[in-house]
């Protein structure tokens, strides 16, 4: 049934910017128009753009909000999940909860450079 | 003559109608909302359009470039392989979830407090292996409190043997424990990093259900302004097993969808969504025009996203436990091309 909505409906998740603008609705309780609006200025492309795969995925590997790995290759320089997540934070200007606690559990306060004596 | 063409029954069942038929079957769907609960109807292109979808004879239906919305899910939390992180990763690289959710078989918030530490670390792990948003989710579940499974005298039981004020009491004292235990579960679940929580099936044991789900929904709003708050209703139509239970002045029982929205809102929802019960003996037509009638009033006043509920026995899908393709595309593309919705 999942399969079906994301087909006949769906944004796509990761394969496009779903997961993005899904947290603008999550975490600002943004309606869908103004959701779309947001994520499209903040990465620099049009509406369209935001549900096209293969658009999408140019700009995310570009600004390095996550991709999907395929079996034909393999990403390892590439951000992986919780890394994805700093980059998004950053991009969107959003809190993301799990990077918060990821840099206060990393006695981490901004970045690298920053890093806590302990 | 004209041509028969292939739809389905509410329980899922194959069966034939006209265009003509469906056309009115929809028109009758509308007029049972109308009556039920006093909505505005349809306008005539809407329902020219949903006859236009449902007479269609392709196997799929699928919105416009450019219209997708973003996909939630609750109750996702059987195990089709693995463990429980595999299954949100398979959600977010395989299914194209646009949000995820982790929850536990024994969905229900009661039953999570026992198990919180194994569960925090769940969400902690699948946290640093997902992307897309990920809330925690469960049931308010009010009626685990009572006997036989909880400690409170149980309503049900009380009711039929006229003892309303024993059985009021016990669903109010039941509004507390239920509020203790979900704060419990919800501050342990941001403490992990989750990005939300989901309530699902609010008010699965009537007004007091949704009473606590509000409160609850309210406290976190206050102490966590950036928590992901997500409240699913159980059905169309909030029982009034208490009667008199008020949430800022308006009486929760017998509430329809848009009021429903109205309270989710004012206690500080991010996402509300409503259910419409689908009836098994009237066709899908029947059934979406039914549910998109009951829905239509939330979507000009809300100011958080909707997601109608559109899983098994829901919002015009069939219930059935593999609800067929041809009807669930029907029923996605109905709320988003009818109802402008936020998500499904």
């Amino acid at each position: 049934m999942h399969a079906s909505h994301a087909i006949a409906a769906g944004m796509g998740g990761m394969r496009t910017t779903g997961d993005l603008v899904a947290r603008m609705q999550v975490t600002r309780g943004m309606r869908l128009s103004p959701a779309k609006d947001y994520v499209a200025a903040k990465l620099g492309v049009s509406r369209r753009d935001l549900s096209d795969p293969v658009a999408m995925r140019d700009v995310r590997r570009e600004l390095g909000l996550g991709i999907l790995a395929v079996d034909e290759l393999g990403f390892p320089d590439e951000p992986g999940a919780i890394e994805a997540k700093f980059r998004i934070a950053e991009v969107l200007d959003v809190p993301i909860n799990s990077v918060e606690r990821f840099r206060e559990r990393a006695r981490w306060a901004r970045g690298p450079s920053d890093r806590k004596e302990s | 003559m004209e041509q028969r063409i292939g739809t389905r029954l509410g329980d899922g069942g194959r069966i034939e109608m006209t265009s003509s038929e469906i056309h009115a079957e929809i028109e009758d769907g509308v007029a049972a909302a109308v009556k039920r609960a006093k909505v505005p109807p349809l306008v005539a292109d809407e329902i020219d359009h949903l006859c236009e979808i449902f007479s269609s004879s392709a196997r799929f239906s699928a919105v416009d470039y450019g219209e997708e919305v973003i996909l939630s899910s609750d109750g996702t939390c059987s195990l089709d392989a693995g463990s429980s992180v595999e299954n949100l990763i398979s959600y977010q690289n395989d299914l194209g979830a646009d949000i995820l959710e982790l929850g536990t078989a024994d969905y229900s918030y009661r039953a999570v407090k026992a198990i919180v530490t194994s569960e925090t670390q769940t969400v902690k792990v699948a946290l640093l292996n997902t992307v897309a948003p990920l809330n925690y989710g469960a049931m308010p579940d009010l009626g685990r409190y009572s006997r036989p499974d909880g400690p409170i005298a149980n309503w049900s039981e009380l009711m039929p043997l006229g003892k309303i004020d024993e059985a009021r009491a016990a669903q109010e004292e039941a509004v507390e424990m239920a509020v203790d235990d979900m704060m419990f579960v919800c501050d342990h679940m941001w403490e992990a990093g989750a990005d939300g929580i989901d309530f699902d099936t609010a008010g699965a044991s009537g007004d007091a259900d949704l009473l606590a789900t509000l409160r609850t929904v309210e406290r976190l709003r206050e102490r966590y302004p950036d928590m992901g708050l997500q409240v699913g209703m159980s059905s169309e139509m909030v029982l009034g097993m208490h009667g008199e239970l008020e949430y800022h002045g308006r009486r929760l029982a017998g509430m329809w969808p848009h009021d429903q929205m109205l309270v989710v809102q004012k206690a500080g929802a991010t996402i509300f969504g409503p259910a419409v019960n689908t009836n098994t003996t009237r066709s899908v037509a029947w059934n979406t025009a039914r549910a998109c009638t009951l829905i239509k009033p939330c979507m000009a006043d809300a100011e958080i996203p909707v997601h109608p509920n559109v899983g098994m026995g829901v919002c015009g899908v069939p219930m059935n436990a593999v609800p067929p393709h041809d009807a669930v595309s029907r029923a996605a593309t109905v709320m988003v091309e009818i109802l402008k919705i936020d998500g499904l």
